[in-house]
């Protein structure tokens, strides 16, 4: 499961011996985060952000839980739990409502960033498949319940939201509606919704723990990989966990506290929408609806289907804004170039840049009103996006000519230093 | 196999959103008036609707506190005068010594409320009450089809949280109460749908242009200020906007001045960590 020259684990307290004969919880931890497990030397700053979503992950079960015991999860009390209550007789209830907000945005930011690091770096290459399946299921996992943790403070745009949501599942052929009805428990977002909502946004995020610690397991098999692409071959490709990669995360760890204090304490409504403030009304209808940012990329690929061919545009929208996620299961084959790192892939790193640039588009015109501008720019961009994943990476991955790769982590790490090789430890 | 698949898969995804874009390029080509980003036509709404000014509260800002006399004298202009149609429900009398009053006075405010619903404790009828520190503001309509009936089919909006649920905030609730003109006449030439109806003003800062919402301050001295301020409409406003302000974030103070320590605290702790980090990784080149 580890390089044989990793470092042993060796109690040496009677207290730690004891432990480590009954319950080796102690060596499993040496093991996977502690001195015990060996990482590539060379990992660069994309590389915080696995831990910085673990980190993240932490905030939102800690202030969710604490919020959870003050929300009332009917359609009459939740907007006064929330913003009656919680935000102003709750000792720091504003802090932890900002933290739980705010800290789904962030967690958000993480994700999409250790993702795209992924797609440059060919992280969801053999041997790592399993962890970039894996991966996916924790997005999906997110997805959902980040939308249903939106539904909960009952404001105009949770309530309108999960009207447009749920609406999608109408859009099934036969089935659709019935189906509809079913998951919502009534004909409209309403109690019977609001109540399975907060049960499942407060039973998911075990899930997705659950599945990060599969995750991470399927990491630690081959380990982790690098940003040069090329495997480790021996002791001086690598470095302990502890004390080099905790030192590191740890400091990534305090800048992406230090930039979430600046959100929840200056800034805590900027990535929200002032329509959540108005209490949910069934009969007015907000100007203009829109989900969360982390969601406008899917919704402007939604609403970009506006033409009826064969299937009605509603459902090609549906089908097309599922399958944007789904195909990324697909990606470790459809992506077949033996090259791990995009660094060593000049066309692939163009067409990366390109996806880029497409996605943050695709989330302005998400964001935006479906005037015919944006649902043009988007529609153009969706099917960028989806040729990239589906016709252009296999295509590089067959023509493309792969830049030399170096020997080994170490050759690459001293090449930039720039030292002779005799030096290296 | 995946791979001729995704290809499929793609070229279809593809080929529907060419007909989508087709669909809409001709719709745009086709259209007599369009404008290339709205589409629609040039509506009134768009023509007239001008952005929020700017109040220049002390609340503003990240380095933001609240300014106790303002806020009080915002809250004498909502009892008197916002308080008739529009309800406060999330702030208690309590809550007010947030704007500087001490117990004495908030027990003065509140049994100065004889309107909280209560029941009568020898027969159970309903019956209302004075109000104590506890009690919230109570509301001005026994429901929402009494409050539309007195105000022209509008419910008016509680203002607990106003400032926050439009945007532009307290500039937005500012430049509204301030911003009632007459319907000028070359809009009206130009869409003569937009003529307000009788029982609505016009209002430029409305995202409708046409509000049910009489001005609410229509001349200077309509509010004695308790403090000797000059209670010209521009003061008024601003500070029934800052009082509003503090009634949909109270703890915008405490929150700044937790900010301050909060981020100073971990600015300097990554810079610690960073030293460590570079500690660590001495000898190691990487």
């Amino acid at each position: 499961m580890s390089f044989p020259w990793a470092r042993q684990y060796q109690p040496k307290a009677p207290l730690m011996r004891w432990m480590d004969e009954k319950l080796p919880l102690p060596r499993l931890v040496y093991n996977a985060v502690g001195a015990g497990y060996p990482v590539p030397r060379n990992l660069n700053y994309w590389w915080n952000f696995g831990v910085l979503a673990g980190a993240a992950l932490a905030v939102q079960i800690v202030t969710g839980i604490v919020l959870a015991m003050h929300f009332h999860s009917s359609a009459a009390g939740a907007f006064d739990s929330v913003n009656g209550t919680i935000m102003r007789d709750v000792n720091a209830g504003w802090f932890l409502r900002y933290a739980h907000a705010n800290g789904a945005s962030f967690f958000f930011i993480v994700v999409y960033t250790h993702i795209f690091r992924g797609l440059y770096y060919g992280s969801y290459k053999a041997p790592r498949e399993m962890v970039w399946l894996l991966g996916v299921v924790i997005f999906l996992l997110m997805m959902a319940t980040a939308f249903m943790g939106y539904v909960l403070p009952w404001g105009q745009m949770s309530f309108w939201g999960a009207q447009v949501i749920t609406g999608f599942f109408s859009a099934i052929p036969v089935v659709g509606e019935t189906i509809r009805v079913w998951l919502l428990g009534g004909y409209a977002p309403d109690d019977a919704a609001l109540n399975r909502f907060f049960s499942l946004h407060y039973l998911l995020p075990f899930v997705i723990a659950a599945v990060i610690i599969l995750h991470i397991w399927a990491l630690h098999i081959p380990g982790s990989s690098n940003p040069e692409g090329v495997d480790v071959k021996g002791e001086q490709d690598t470095v302990p966990f502890h004390p080099y990669y905790t030192a590191k995360d740890g400091f990534g760890l305090l800048v992406f506290l230090a930039l979430f204090a600046m959100v929840i304490f200056y800034f805590p409504d900027y990535l929200g929408h002032p329509d959540n403030y108005i209490p949910a009304n069934p009969l007015q209808t907000p100007a203009h609806i829109v989900p969360e940012w982390y969601f406008w990329p899917f919704y402007a690929i939604l609403r970009s289907f506006t033409s009826d061919f064969i299937l009605p545009a509603k459902l090609w929208g549906v089908l097309a804004m599922f399958g944007s996620i789904l195909l990324l299961f697909f990606l470790p084959w459809l992506d077949s170039s033996p090259v791990r790192s995009n660094k060593y892939r000049p066309k692939a790193r163009i067409a990366f840049w390109v996806l880029v640039v497409d996605v943050l588009v695709l989330g302005y015109c998400g964001g935006s009103p479906a005037d015919p501008f944006y649902v043009i720019v988007a529609q153009i961009c969706s099917a960028y996006y989806f040729l990239h994943f589906l016709v252009i990476l296999p295509m590089i991955a067959r023509s493309e000519r792969p830049t030399p790769l170096p020997n080994s982590i170490t050759e690459a790490v001293l090449a930039k230093h720039d030292a002779s090789p005799a030096t290296a430890h | 196999m995946v791979r001729a698949i995704a290809l499929v898969v793609g070229a279809g995804f593809t080929l529907v959103l060419a007909i989508a874009f087709y669909g809409s390029i001709s719709g745009l080509v086709g259209d007599p008036s369009p404008k290339i980003w709205t589409g629609a036509p040039q509506s009134a709404e768009t023509e007239a609707h001008l952005h929020p000014r700017a109040a220049g509260l002390r609340s503003d800002g990240v380095m933001g506190k609240f300014d106790k006399q303002q806020l009080q004298r915002g809250f004498q202009v909502y009892k008197e005068v916002c308080s008739a149609c529009h309800s406060l429900r999330f702030v208690a009398f309590r809550d007010l010594k947030g704007i500087g009053y001490n117990d004495a006075q908030v027990k003065a405010i509140a049994l100065g409320y004889d309107t909280i619903p209560s029941v009568n404790p020898d027969t159970g009828e309903p019956a209302t009450r004075k109000g104590t520190p506890a009690d919230r503001f109570p509301m001005p309509f026994a429901n929402d089809i009494a409050a539309r009936a007195a105000n022209n089919n509008a419910i008016p909006p509680d203002l607990s949280y106003i400032t926050r649920a439009r945007h532009g905030g307290a500039d937005y609730v500012y430049s509204l109460i301030t911003g009632y003109q007459n319907q000028p006449a070359e809009l009206l030439a130009k869409f003569p749908d937009i003529k307000t109806p009788k029982g609505l003003y016009y209002n430029p800062y409305f995202a409708n242009l046409n509000i049910a919402m009489p001005p609410p301050l229509k001349s200077e001295g309509q509010v004695q200020y308790a403090d000797g301020t000059k209670p010209t409409v521009d003061q008024m406003a601003k500070d029934v906007a800052a009082f509003l302000v503090w009634a949909g974030d109270p703890n915008l103070e405490t929150r700044h001045q937790y900010g301050f320590f909060a981020v100073i605290f971990l600015l300097i702790s990554s810079f610690l960590a960073y030293g460590a980090y570079r500690n660590v990784w001495r000898d190691v080149k990487h």
